[in-house]
């Protein structure tokens, strides 16, 4: 149902648009309509054996393609596993993948879509900051139970909605201030940061700045990267002789260009360097030019390669997904993963698992119960269905805290060196969703 | 067939185009209903452009920018300034207009290729203030609209911008404006002026016609529609992003008034409905679709070189305006 109002409140008398689709019913133009009629039709008569519906959002074209294709992956392969088990409160999961483009727009109408045409049950999925802000909206007005897998602080933040949530991965603000402690203490306390001079950048130069004050460091300089820079050179002259950290996060196929000259700025005189693996997802650290790499820090979700302490979940997790011990995948070890991004759908899946069980979610009309036993949801432990690690679930703000990883590029590799606590990413705000009305 | 007849059936056209929308509302499922009230206000994007693309001859690559205009001047309102639905759509509607104006005293002074290229300047700056001013629009994430201003108040009514019926019938009023208005500007004087700046500038300024206004106020007019447009998209869907100021923005009313066909009043509408249905449609089969969409727009170059309605007039309905 489109109209949010119209759920809980009916008109009681007046000619509809409901009321006179029902009249036009008999029609051949309804005929017409009703092969686009909304699935909540047929769940009045849904029986619980019927498959639970899940809309999942895909990136298959448009700058998040290379995560959307590991994100449909990881889908695949979690609901592979849990339909071999028994599926969800004994319902199998019939995926319902569309792609949004990468567009907000798009995304907005793929929501819509979900809820109207496809009568999905829950919508999830959805990566990229911008097609999660452009869409959630609707979703929210929709009423539709939406799970993000997009790292974004937009939903801990209390920009979205009830209906909103994101409990499959953290978001960059926790991962960005969990990382300041180890790095003040072992690389530096005087810094520089090179972001992207858009949201996602400012985020890191917001939360990693105040995280570094917190900890007696300093920014010496922040130094932002247009989006539509494609040669970095005229910038690195701008990072201060008293640097001793310089913090990248560069995201897009700038990359390789983007470490090339900072090798040839520095040569081997060069700061300590720590950088977020998202400006390396997907790409193998073994790429010519990225050596200057070699040495230097990064953030990462989740292990790109098996860590010699590698868990049986871990295993569990490669091996359904068709991942290697390097993060390659088993059928083509040039096709790398987007390993710190992906277990989120993973992750996502089996909330969703936990959540519907929980609630006794049989159709649309127990989506306010799935979204209250969201909120319900604290502690998670580590496990087959949690590999990544245990996490806390914070049902207020809607999102996810957990453990981040920070890793040494050492012979082309990644090597975990520290892992933090959950409460080094923990932070309070006013968030609280679960005041909005259901 | 005399004129005036012509164009009675020319103003019924429209009038049925507009009711058939109406009725439309009552028939089709939910997902169709929820799309065709954004693809209305799209086609407000579009039948602006036509304005300034379809008739006056301009071809601009950078209308992204009129359209953000309207998306950030009512949304940075509502969301800074506390400005109720209606203040922030006029908002929205006044900086498009101040922008379009002030945009077409200086791109004006170019004509052709130097045209374009100057507008796609001017709205790739745009885009780049943008993401420059992040603290006030988050940039590429963009702002979420939420609470009070998904509710509008206007002459003693309530309207909850939430109601799928609500933005359906607002859409299509702003569609039924923006077409009538269109059919009667190019039906007009001005309108006669404009097309013969598109067919022969230089003989329009022999004639004594002072082509450099006639052309500001086609651009103005047509950025004030995307304007709108835009305003009423980020009021009504609730977002505010950047990527509406992106290149691609500026290029999408381009396509969807050369499939519909340039230089007619429904065209933008029809253009902007199938290029809808069309990525709708081959995104349900594959990942390629926008390669379907370029197959298309191939065979439309070859069968419809003027767009399926500019096709239409010219082979079967030569009264269509």
């Amino acid at each position: 149902m489109s109209d949010s109002k119209k759920n809980t409140t009916p008109p009681s008398s007046g000619i509809t648009r409901r009321s006179a689709l029902k009249g036009f019913a008999a029609t051949g133009a309804a005929a017409a309509a009703a092969q686009v009629a909304p699935g909540a039709v047929r769940y009045v008569q849904a029986q619980t054996s019927e498959p639970l519906k899940l809309g999942f959002q895909v990136h298959r074209t448009g700058i998040g393609a290379a995560y959307g294709r590991w994100y449909e992956r990881v889908v695949n392969a979690c609901v592979a596993e849990i339909n071999a088990n028994g599926g969800i409160a004994g319902r199998q999961i019939e995926i319902v993948a569309e792609d949004d483009g990468t567009d907000p727009k798009r995304g907005a109408e793929m929501v819509e879509k979900f809820a109207t045409q496809h009568g999905v049950d829950i919508a999830f999925g959805t990566l990229f900051s911008h097609v999660v802000m452009g869409s959630a909206p609707r979703a929210g007005e929709l009423k539709l139970p939406y799970y993000v897998v997009s790292e974004g602080y937009h939903v801990a933040s209390g920009a979205l909605n009830r209906y909103t949530f994101q409990p499959g991965i953290t978001d960059v603000r926790s991962q960005v201030m969990s990382m300041a402690p180890w790095v003040a203490g072992n690389l530096g306390k005087k810094v520089t940061m090179i972001y992207p001079d858009y949201a996602f950048g400012h985020d890191h130069r917001d939360y990693f700045s105040e995280a570094m004050k917190k900890q007696g460091g300093e920014i010496v300089e922040l130094i932002p990267i247009p989006p539509t820079e494609t040669s970095y050179t005229k910038y690195f002259p701008k990072i201060p002789s008293s640097t001793e950290v310089l913090y990248h996060v560069m995201v897009g196929p700038g990359v390789l260009t983007f470490v090339k000259e900072l090798g040839e700025h520095f040569g081997s005189n060069r700061p300590e360097l720590f950088g977020f693996i998202d400006s390396l997802e997907a790409v193998p650290l073994a790429s010519p030019g990225l050596e200057f790499l070699e040495g230097t820090y990064f953030w990462e979700g989740y292990p790109r390669y098996a860590q010699p302490d590698q868990t049986p979940y871990d295993k569990h997790y490669r091996q359904a997904v068709g991942v290697n011990d390097d993060g390659a995948s088993v059928n083509d070890p040039k096709d790398i993963s987007t390993y710190s991004h992906m277990f989120g759908c993973w992750e996502t899946l089996y909330t969703i698992k936990q959540a519907v069980e929980a609630s006794g979610y049989k159709g649309p009309k127990d989506k306010a119960a799935l979204v209250e036993a969201t909120e319900a949801i604290t502690d998670i432990p580590w496990s087959n269905q949690h590999p990544q690690g245990d996490k806390v679930f914070n049902g207020k703000m809607h999102q996810v805290f957990g453990h981040q990883n920070i890793s040494q590029v050492a012979n082309a590799r990644l090597d975990v060196v520290h892992r933090t606590s959950i409460e080094d990413g923990m932070y309070e705000n006013d968030t609280d969703y679960t005041k909005m009305p259901l | 067939m005399s004129r005036s007849r012509v164009g009675d059936r020319a103003v019924l056209l429209h009038l049925a185009v507009i009711a058939a929308l109406f009725l439309v509302q009552f028939v089709v499922g939910d997902y169709q209903h929820l799309s065709l009230a954004r693809v209305m206000v799209l086609a407000v994007y579009a039948v602006g452009y036509n304005i300034l693309f379809g008739y006056t001859g301009l071809l601009s690559l950078g209308h992204a920018m009129f359209f953000a205009a309207g998306l950030y001047g009512a949304g940075l309102t509502a969301t800074y300034l506390s400005f109720g639905v209606p203040a922030a759509f006029v908002a929205g509607i006044v900086s498009g207009l101040v922008l379009s104006a002030g945009i077409g005293l200086i791109a004006l002074r170019t004509t052709g290729v130097a045209f374009m290229i100057v507008t796609m300047m001017f709205a790739q700056a745009g885009y780049l203030i943008v993401l420059y001013f992040g603290a006030f629009t988050r940039g590429d994430e963009g702002i979420v609209l939420t609470g009070d201003i998904r509710t509008a108040h206007l002459f003693g009514l309530t309207l909850d911008l939430t109601s799928a019926t609500v933005r359906y019938n607002l859409a299509l009023g702003l569609l039924a404006v923006a077409v009538l208005l269109s059919l009667a500007l190019v039906r007009s004087p001005m309108g006669r002026v404009l097309v013969a700046i598109r067919e022969n500038e230089e003989r329009a300024r022999m004639l004594g016609y002072d082509t450099f206004r006639a052309k500001l106020f086609a651009l103005v007019v047509s950025g004030t529609f995307a304007a709108t447009a835009g305003a009423a998209y980020g009021l009504m869907f609730a977002y505010v992003g950047a990527t509406f100021a992106s290149i691609q923005y500026s290029i999408l009313p381009l396509l969807w008034v050369l499939l519909g066909g340039v230089g007619t009043v429904l065209g933008p509408l029809v253009g902007t409905l199938l290029m809808f249905y069309l990525v709708d449609f081959a995104s349900g089969y594959t990942s390629a679709y926008m390669l379907v969409v370029g197959v298309a727009l191939l065979g439309l170059v070859v069968w419809f070189p003027k767009g399926l309605l500019g096709t239409l007039r010219e082979k079967r309905l030569p009264w269509l305006p």
